[in-house]
Parts: C-alpha cells; sequence; structure tokens
C-alpha cells in the first residue's frame, strides 16, 4: 500500500517536471517582453528633487534621520567616541571588515546601491588607502575642499597625508592614521644577548642568521603577512606599485631593489628567524608570544601586535623602536607604509552637514585621535598629542617619539596607490610559494606576471 | 439506462476531474510564482545582459570573448572541472553505498538515528556549514587538529595549500550535501517491492549480490536525477572558496570558482555583461548535462 503511494508520488513529480519545463518556456518568452521593456526607463539613478550643484559637486535634496556610520572593529571606538560628544547626533553605526586586505567590500556595496540608486552610506571609513582609484571615478565620494571642509583644517594633516585621497588637486578623503614601517624590537632582550640595532639591510641580515643560530625559535621578522610586500620591497624601492597616471602603472619587480630584499628573505625565511606566519594569525599568537626579537613593521604594530590582548600582549618596558634599516647608498632613506585608513564622505549623503562635522571630528579631535587612537594620527596637532601620550603610557622601552616622526617622512614616493590591491595579489600568487619552502627570488618572474593581469584587468595600461 | 440517468453521470464524472485539477493548480501556483520570479527571470534579465553592453546595446558575442580572454578564465574552469570530478565521484559511490549500508540496518531506531546524523549537516546553512570546516581546518583551532600534525600540516596556511583546494571544497560540499541525498536513496530503496528482493533471497542471493543486480539498478534513475541536480549545483560552486578566501586573507580561493569569477568582473570591474556572460555559460553547460543524462538514461520513461 505505502509503496503504491510511494510510487504514485514519484511518477507524478516526473511529470510535473515536464510539465514545468513546458511551462517555464512559455515563462521566458514573457519574460523577455518584461525585461526588455523594463530596462530602457530604469537607467540613471534618480538625484531627488531640489538638489543642486554645491561646493564641488551635485548634492541630494537634504533631509534630516540618522546618520549611517561604517566601520570597521577597531574604529567602532571612534564611531562611539563622536556619539559621546554628540549625544543628540542620531548614529546608526554598521561594523563592516572595512576593505581591509583589498576584500572589496565596500566597491561591491557601492555598486549595488548604485544601481538601486540607494542605500549609500553617509561616511565610510576604509583600511585600504587606494580607495579613491574606484570611488572617486563611481562618483561615490565627495570632494572635500571645495566648500565642504575648510582649509584651514585641510593644511593641518601632515605633509603628503593625503596624498592617496587627491586627484588632480582635489580631496576626495580624510587620511586617518600615517602608517609608516620602522623596526619594532625586544629591547631588553638585545642588550641581554649583546645585540647592536642594525641600521642598515645586511647587518639585519647577518643578526637574523646568527640569532637562527644562537636562540632558534625567536624572529626577527614575519613574512606572511598580506602586506609583507608593503613592509620589505615598498622599503627596498622596489617597482611594483608604479602609479603613474589615473589609469598607468609601471611594474618591474625584476629589478635588483627587488632581487637584494627577496634573497635576505629567502635566507632568513631558510633559517627560520623569519616567521612565515601572519602577525595576525592565531597561530603566531601561539608560537611566537615572547620570541619576537625584531619585527619590522608599520607604527600601529605597537597598539595592534605588541600592546595587544589578541595580540602578543608583549609586557611594558621591552617594545622598542627604531627607523627601518636602509640598503648602502640609498639617499635618502627610504621605508614603507602599511595602510593608515581613510574616511570618505558619500557624495549621495542626505545629510551632509552632520556627515561633514563627523568626519572632520573623527580625524582631528584629540576626544579619539590622540586618546583612543591606535595609530599615528594624520591630522598633525593629533600625531604630537598622540605621541606624547605614548610616551607618557611608559609602554615603550625608548622614545619613539623622533623615531616616528622621522620615519613619516620617509616613506618612498615611488609606490602608488592603484585600483588594484597589491595585498590581493601578494597573498594569492607569493604566500602559498612561501608557505611551501619556495624561494621568493624564483617567484618574482610570476610576481610580474600577476600584477600586470590584475592591473590590464582593472583597465591599467601597464609598461615595465 | 436511460439517457436521463446518463447526463448527470457524467456531468458528475466530468465535475471531479476539475475540482482536482484546479487543487493541483492551486498547490502548484506558489512554486511557479516563485520560479517565475526567482528562476526566469532572473535568468532571462541575465541572458539579456549577456548580449548587451553597458550602454545597453546589442553586444554579439564580446562579452563572452572577453570572459574567456581574461587571464583567469581557463583556471578557474580547470578547477571547477576537478572538482566536479572528484565530488560526483565521491557523491555517487558513497551516497549509493551509505544508503545501501543504512537500508541493511537490522534495528528500526539505529536507522532512524543514523539517518538524523547523516541529515544534520545539510540542515545548516551553507555558510554557516563552511564556517565549521574552517575552524576544522586551522590546526590551531581544529579538533581534529592531531590528524592534521600527522598529515605534516601545522598552519592553516600549509592546510589550504593551492593543490588541496578542489579536494577540500569536494569534502566541505559532501558533508554539507550528501546526508540529504543518503536520506533520500533511503526512501528509493524502501520503495523496491518487498516481493523482488524476498525471490532474490530464496534464489540464493545475498546482500551483494542484491545490491548489484535488484538495488543499484532500480536506484539508477534517483542516481541521475542527483547527479544532475550535484552538477548544477557544483558547477555554480561559490561559497566555499569565497569564505575560505576571506578566511585566508586571499591566500587561497580568490578566483576559483567561474561564479566567483562572474562576481569579480560585476563588482571589482563593474562589468555586469561579461559577469552575465559566464553566468549563461555556466547555465547552458548545466542544461546540456542534464540533457545528456536525462537522455541516456531514459530519465522520463513511465517503466
Amino acid at each position: 500500500m505505502a509503496l503504491g503511494i510511494r510510487a504514485a508520488r514519484a511518477r507524478s513529480r516526473l511529470r510535473t517536471s515536464s510539465t514545468r519545463a513546458v511551462f517555464a518556456v512559455g515563462a521566458v518568452a514573457l519574460a523577455v517582453t518584461v525585461a526588455a521593456c523594463g530596462n530602457g526607463g530604469s537607467s540613471g539613478s534618480g538625484s531627488a528633487s531640489g538638489a543642486g550643484a554645491k561646493d564641488g559637486f551635485t548634492q541630494a535634496a537634504q533631509t534630516s534621520g540618522p546618520l549611517t556610520v561604517w566601520v570597521d572593529s577597531t574604529r567602532v571606538p571612534a564611531a562611539q567616541a563622536y556619539q559621546k560628544a554628540h549625544p543628540d547626533v542620531k548614529l546608526n553605526i554598521v561594523t563592516y571588515d572595512g576593505d581591509a586586505n583589498g576584500s572589496n567590500t565596500l566597491q561591491t556595496k557601492v555598486s549595488l546601491y548604485d544601481r538601486t540608486g540607494s542605500g549609500w552610506p553617509d561616511v565610510v571609513f576604509s583600511a585600504e588607502n587606494n580607495e579613491i582609484a574606484w570611488a572617486q571615478p563611481a562618483g561615490f565620494t565627495a570632494p572635500l575642499n571645495k566648500g565642504l571642509i575648510p582649509d584651514s583644517v585641510l593644511n593641518n594633516f601632515s605633509s603628503g597625508a593625503l596624498a592617496p585621497c587627491m586627484v588632480d588637486g582635489t580631496v576626495y578623503c580624510l587620511r586617518n592614521d600615517l602608517a609608516p614601517t620602522m623596526l619594532w624590537y625586544n629591547a631588553p632582550l638585545m642588550k641581554q644577548w649583546g645585540y647592536q640595532v642594525p641600521t642598515t639591510w645586511p647587518q639585519y641580515q647577518q643578526l637574523g642568521e646568527e640569532v637562527a643560530k644562537q636562540h632558534p625559535g625567536y624572529i626577527v621578522g614575519a613574512a606572511g603577512d598580506t602586506f609583507t610586500p608593503e613592509i620589505f620591497m615598498w622599503a627596498s624601492q622596489c617597482q611594483a606599485n608604479g602609479i603613474t597616471g589615473i589609469r598607468s602603472v609601471t611594474v618591474n619587480v625584476t629589478t635588483s631593489e627587488c632581487q637584494r630584499m627577496g634573497s635576505l628573505l629567502d635566507t632568513l625565511l631558510a633559517d627560520k628567524s623569519m616567521s612565515k606566519l601572519s602577525a595576525f594569525s592565531s597561530a603566531f599568537d601561539k608560537q611566537e608570544k615572547g620570541k619576537v626579537l625584531m619585527l619590522p613593521g608599520p607604527v600601529w604594530f605597537a597598539g595592534s601586535v605588541f600592546d595587544s590582548a589578541s595580540g602578543l600582549n608583549t609586557p611594558k618596558g621591552q617594545m622598542a623602536a627604531a627607523p627601518m634599516p636602509q640598503w648602502p647608498g640609498t639617499t635618502p632613506p627610504s621605508t614603507g607604509n602599511v595602510g593608515g585608513g581613510l574616511w570618505l564622505l558619500s557624495a549621495h549623503s542626505a545629510h551632509l552637514a552632520a556627515a561633514v562635522n563627523f568626519i572632520e571630528w573623527v580625524t582631528t579631535n584629540n576626544a579619539y585621535q590622540a586618546d583612543l587612537a591606535p595609530g599615528l594620527p594624520a591630522y598633525a596637532p593629533a600625531a604630537s598629542a598622540w605621541l606624547a601620550n605614548q610616551q607618557k603610557s611608559g609602554y615603550f622601552a625608548n622614545n619613539i617619539v623622533p623615531v616616528v616622526q622621522q620615519v613619516a617622512g620617509q616613506v618612498w614616493q615611488g609606490w602608488g596607490y592603484g585600483k588594484f590591491s597589491q595585498e590581493a595579489i601578494w597573498a594569492s600568487t607569493m604566500t602559498p610559494g612561501i608557505t611551501a619552502g619556495k624561494a621568493i627570488v624564483s617567484m618574482l618572474p610570476s610576481w610580474q606576471t600577476a600584477i600586470t593581469n590584475y592591473a590590464t584587468a582593472a583597465g591599467y595600461q601597464v609598461s615595465h | 439506462m436511460t439517457p436521463a440517468s446518463t447526463g448527470p453521470a457524467r456531468a458528475r464524472a466530468r465535475r471531479a476531474p476539475w475540482r482536482v485539477v484546479r487543487a493541483g493548480h492551486a498547490f502548484t501556483a506558489g512554486y511557479v510564482i516563485l520560479l517565475a520570479a526567482f528562476g526566469v527571470v532572473p535568468v532571462v534579465y541575465g541572458i539579456y545582459f549577456a548580449f548587451t553592453n553597458a550602454d545597453n546595446y546589442f553586444a554579439g558575442l564580446s562579452n563572452f570573448t572577453a570572459a574567456a580572454r581574461d587571464f583567469r578564465y581557463l583556471p578557474s574552469l580547470e578547477h571547477i572541472g576537478i572538482y566536479l570530478a572528484i565530488w560526483l565521484a565521491a557523491l555517487v559511490v558513497l551516497v549509493t553505498a551509505l544508503a545501501l549500508v543504512l537500508h541493511q540496518l537490522p534495528v528500526w531506531r539505529l536507522s532512524g538515528l543514523v539517518r538524523f546524523v547523516y541529515y544534520i549537516p545539510g540542515a545548516l546553512a551553507g555558510v554557516a556549514s563552511v564556517m565549521v570546516w574552517l575552524f576544522m581546518l586551522d590546526p590551531t583551532v581544529s579538533p581534529a587538529a592531531s590528524f592534521l600534525h600527522l598529515l605534516g600540516y601545522n598552519t592553516f596556511g600549509q592546510v589550504i595549500a593551492p593543490g588541496h583546494l578542489s579536494i577540500l571544497f569536494a569534502m566541505i560540499a559532501f558533508w554539507t550535501g550528501a546526508g540529504g541525498w543518503i536520506v533520500v536513496m533511503y526512501g528509493a530503496l524502501n520503495n523496491i517491492p518487498l516481493d523482488v528482493m524476498e525471490a532474490a533471497r530464496i534464489d540464493g542471493a545475498g546482500a551483494w549480490r542484491i545490491a548489484r543486480y535488484i538495488q543499484i539498478p532500480m536506484l539508477r534513475k534517483w542516481i541521475v536525477y542527483m547527479v544532475i541536480l550535484a552538477f548544477a549545483a557544483g558547477a555554480q560552486l561559490f561559497v566555499e572558496p569565497q569564505l575560505v578566501s576571506e578566511a585566508s586573507l586571499g591566500v587561497a580561493g580568490r578566483d576559483y570558482s567561474p561564479n566567483q569569477l562572474a562576481y569579480d568582473f560585476a563588482f571589482q570591474n563593474n562589468n555586469v555583461n561579461v559577469a552575465a556572460a559566464i553566468s549563461v555559460e555556466l547555465l547552458v553547460v548545466c542544461l546540456v548535462v542534464a540533457g545528456v543524462f536525462v537522455a541516456r538514461s531514459r530519465f522520463f520513461d513511465a517503466n
């Protein structure tokens, strides 16, 4: 009995699927007409009535309502600090991945909002400093130096800090923090073992080889992060990201500038005094806790890797900072840069006054930038206050203020801000090879090919 | 029999099927509406995009050639091919085998429990079940860490080396998707008339011979049905590589599958038309494969 019912059910199921197919064909024909008719009228995202050109762009009709702010988890305190200082402003704080590591979340969402014609956040924080390369052509970011933010404020940003925000002399974002790379080291340990802080890369390599022999297990650096090329290759003046125009880039990573750093990394990786792990992986926290003798990295490693309960949790009085080592004969000295976030103001915002107030406050006000921010503020007055606070905290084993000020002016300008993510390219092309023990030097040609491919796909003219 | 008595009887006979038909329409209407809204209309919209350019002009095959010329296109096809081969083979062999074993379980309660256990992973939402695997595959947090260490993998990066991805994604897909199919196959096995089995047993056939000569041939249509749907689902692989890519910060799984490539075209290059072209290609491949399987297996034959 039951068997019979099951069989009948199975048969009718088959029958319906053939009817379904017939119906589908009819529906297809119908929908073609619908889609064809519908598409003609839907182009062009409707700008609200009453809108007009002001402050250098066409503004949406202004309404009241909550200010929508997108931040990564690290920047939530910034939004909260603003809320505390402005209790009557209605804030809608949305946490997202901050676009870190080339995830492209922001661009994906914005292109969807562009299609639907609504939904854009008013203010966005991004951890990627190449954001403007797509956001400006897409019309997402509002120009800030055409009336929205006074020059007196903009001029107070550190020199070069707004470079990732500039397109043809117009400022399209505010820089949150500066992220020059430097050499972090464990001062008591260096002293105890009688090591000198290296000032040149050959000295650094030699020290790394000695550490491998004399104190196996300790590391002098890490090369497993997506931003590894920005720490090492950028500092070595390797021409991986020579953005020369709005859609042109020069890529040449087989030069001696790239080779010398590649072979340094290869030597230390083989010696195991250079970790293959990401400084942000749980494996790193587990294996390298208390084993970091030196770690070249950005200024924000202080708060995000060392003095961080979720990181290495290094105790007070150990970490000290030195300028990045140099290759002999490099003048002026050069260093790299890892991120340093941006604040973008949506050109579609219907709450411009509130949005401008927010973006100006979070980038310039000491209540966030000097007291809470984990990285060196891009706004010079806040930077001085932040540095003073860092020193006052007594966390560091030396005075990091002059070091930070020195490296902030040393970032090599030959590495630009393109639309494609250098971090994503390095991660998928080089990191698996490094993990598998392949030499970086041997992989430079494939890195070259990968950058060329991704840049071309993003619409860049690539020259070598 | 007078004409007067046949009239109403005939009318009644005619009315009864109509009521049945109406109920049938009501039952299928919901499905048809959803199919149109989320199946047919998007497909047609996609086809429209695939053959037009950004300005809504007819573009011929230019979107298809642009996709084929992209440096990620051929590798993604290669990836999906290897992945599908592993996954479909595993699905056919293991699901059939497990369903047969399940059907042999002597205790009804045990069988019910095992079916439930098989089905649990499938009940998790797709993304959640992939998240489970992200933890499983990271030796620092994995409950199977000792097994991973035994294989020589000490970091997440070593586990997700490029050569491992096809197998890993097939494992994840099997874990999330096979349970439902095992239950379906089990149902189909129950559908095999007992007298046929009984006759075979009397003729001296053991469990193995019954499976080989009676159960598997009678399951054939269900296996074909499973392969068609699994092929369509597998060819659209997206969540697994995308999440692995996010979790590994882009080290593995970026641009792995054609669907991811379409996603990149749509949202990184802002080129919906090429994205649609790739999607249409996937649709055509799935339709052709389904057609071949249906034709070769005489899927719609009543007997």
